[in-house]
């Protein structure tokens, strides 16, 4: 067990350079700078004061000068300042945004798990009945349907038209007046069509891998034994098929780690949630380098650090994986 | 065409036309084809030409989905917008099933440190989320559909690549490939000739899915404005601007909005259709 940790300890290594590398390289695709985006629209700036402005931010140097001088700073996790007027520095506004974009997905997260196995197992057990078809087209829907599209659309319906919820922020103005529950109530209602639509888009993937592997389970020859046995259908299903096809769905759940700390864009701008993707796609927008470098780093990093402790987790569970063939 | 190859086509297709849902998935996937082949032969109008005197008409029997903000004919666009739509699916898709065939066939069949490096880099890829990685490069090169294309290829050839190499672990030890090399083909006989036929399946099966996910990816950079640019019409950005009419010009929305249903629905059930019809193991 040991030797397994220090192998996969060490293997962070190459995997963090690589994803600065890459994030570093992604950065410098881009034609023109951002000295440019600052000062292109005014021109009282000299060419003098943006030469000034060049040396502060260090884009006179060579690339690879520059990426090693990152590279150190980032070792004591100095992410540097965001371009945007606030000049903030980019660990503070990436710390404040993390846990809101981490609960609003870790709800979703549990409603999909939560909804998709006991969906993807109904589906097998009945497979082919009409109740297996409908699911398929449900959950195929949610996919297939542009989430700001259906975002929009129930928006203008719930939000607009009948006026039940509402439409955009986290908290209604002066929320903070109201007792806990009245608070938390309002918070809810907030929440409701984004998670909801999240959810409900997310359901296809998870509950069609469910129904399969379950499919795979209940051709096994112990179940036909135990139906042999004379156990209950019930029994045969829950106690001894499910066990065995939730394994595979435990890997999965490792799979949507980057997306926990990624957010949406796409929700985070439609319904003004002040989260990871909404910061994201500002400061793509602004050209806000160290912003950006700093979001694609650190989330590349905690997503690599979840991918570790899910593995680690996997490897009590199954002692193949500890012992060589991964 | 041997015994072998035309029996493993006529049991496919036994199995495949059986599912309903996949044989309605193939003949939508199809008929787009046609409709986007003959779009100029199918619709009289032109997708940009402006019409200030026909703004925002309804549905009707000369304009069947409306016209938009600039007297434009919905139909048209939508019909012109599936060449669109399925040329970024296409493109995309076959970019990221290139790479990740190539870097599985490589690690698979090589291993040893091809294979370490090949899939560290794979690890690697997969530790950003894939939609910041195309938003940042989209927005800091410019919204073009060719620079559209190549980062959904880009940043999607990661499960294809692992998807490969598992296939071709297990096929290496089978005996055809023994005999192979003890006849002496060379590696790169073996790995094209041998290992990617019997690799192929899951591979385009893989296709079909990316083919709708690409689509999706498009007509969310569009509603970021930073999808295909107007006046060339997308689904993406047909429904983007339609959104702005939500409220009084429904017809705007809607029809590019089921477009883009109806046609990820469609390339999923496909793919599903053809996983369910290759696997021997969902013989009933």
């Amino acid at each position: 067990m040991l030797t397994y940790l220090i192998k996969r300890l060490l293997m962070l290594i190459p995997l963090l350079f690589g994803i600065t590398l890459i994030t570093f390289a992604v950065i410098h695709l881009a034609p023109g700078e951002p000295v440019d985006m600052q000062t292109a629209m005014n021109p009282k700036v000299s060419a003098e004061a943006r030469q000034k402005m060049r040396e502060f931010y260090g884009l006179d140097k060579p690339l690879h000068v520059q990426y090693v001088t990152w590279l150190g700073r980032m070792a004591h996790l100095d992410f540097g300042r965001s371009f945007a007027p606030d000049n903030r520095r980019v660990t503070d506004k990436i710390v404040e945004r993390i846990p809101i974009t981490l609960s609003l997905n870790i709800i979703a997260l549990v409603l999909e798990f939560g909804l998709a196995i006991p969906i993807g197992i109904l589906a097998a057990v009945r497979r082919d009945t009409l109740l297996d078809k409908g699911i398929t087209v449900f959950v195929f829907l949610g996919f297939a349907i542009p989430t700001f599209w259906l975002a929009l659309l129930l928006m203008y319906f719930f939000g607009v038209k009948l006026a039940w919820l509402p439409i955009s922020g986290l908290h209604s103005l002066g929320s903070e007046l109201l007792g806990p529950v009245a608070w938390f109530w309002d918070l809810a209602k907030h929440l409701i069509l984004p998670v909801g639509i999240a959810t409900f888009g997310s359901l296809a993937g998870l509950s069609r891998y469910m129904r399969s592997t379950m499919l795979e389970v209940i051709r096994q020859d112990y179940i036909t034994t135990a139906r042999a046995k004379g156990l209950s259908e019930r029994v045969v299903i829950y106690r001894h098929a499910l066990r065995n096809a939730l394994l595979p769905v435990v890997t999965l759940l490792g799979f949507s780690l980057p997306g926990l700390i990624g957010g949406s864009v796409i929700f985070e701008t439609i319904f003004a949630i002040p989260g990871m993707g909404q910061l994201f796609y500002t400061g793509v927008m602004s050209r806000d380098y160290p912003l950006v470098m700093g979001i694609l780093v650190i989330g590349a990093f905690l997503t690599l650090i979840g991918n570790l402790l899910a593995d680690i987790c996997y490897s009590f569970a199954d002692p193949r994986i500890r012992h060589g063939r991964a | 065409m041997s015994f072998k190859t035309s029996y493993f086509y006529t049991v496919f297709w036994q199995r495949f036309r059986r599912n309903r849902f996949a044989m309605a998935g193939a003949c939508i996937v199809i008929g787009l084809f046609l409709l986007s082949l003959l779009a100029p032969l199918i619709t009289p109008c032109d997708p940009t030409t402006i019409d200030a005197y026909h703004v925002l008409l309804p549905p009707s029997a000369t304009h069947w989905m409306g016209t938009d903000e600039l007297g434009r004919d919905v139909l048209t666009r939508v019909i012109y917008g599936a060449r669109i739509s399925l040329k970024v699916g296409f493109v995309a898709v076959g970019i990221a099933i290139t790479i990740g065939t190539v870097v599985g066939l490589l690690s698979g069949y090589y291993g040893g440190w091809v294979d370490a490096i090949l899939m560290r880099v794979v690890d690697i890829m997969l530790c950003f989320p894939t939609f910041f990685l195309i938003l940042a490069v989209i927005a800091l090169l410019e919204p073009s559909i060719w620079y559209i294309m190549l980062i959904i290829g880009v940043t999607g050839w990661m499960g294809v690549a692992r998807l490969v190499r598992a296939e071709v672990l297990s096929i290496k030890e089978r005996d055809y490939i023994t005999a192979a090399r003890s006849i002496g083909a060379s590696n790169s006989r073996i790995i094209f000739r041998h290992i990617l036929p019997n690799a192929a399946a899951p591979v385009f099966v893989a296709a079909t899915l990316g083919v709708a996910g690409a689509i999706l990816t498009e007509s969310a950079l569009s509603f970021l404005g930073i999808g295909v640019q107007p006046p060339t019409p997308s689904w993406g950005n047909i429904l983007t601007s339609g959104k702005d009419y939500l409220e009084f010009a429904w017809w705007l929305s809607l029809f590019p909005g089921v477009a883009i249903l109806v046609t990820v629905l469609a390339y999923n059930l496909l793919g599903e259709g053809i996983r369910d019809a290759l696997d021997p193991r969902l013989q009933r």
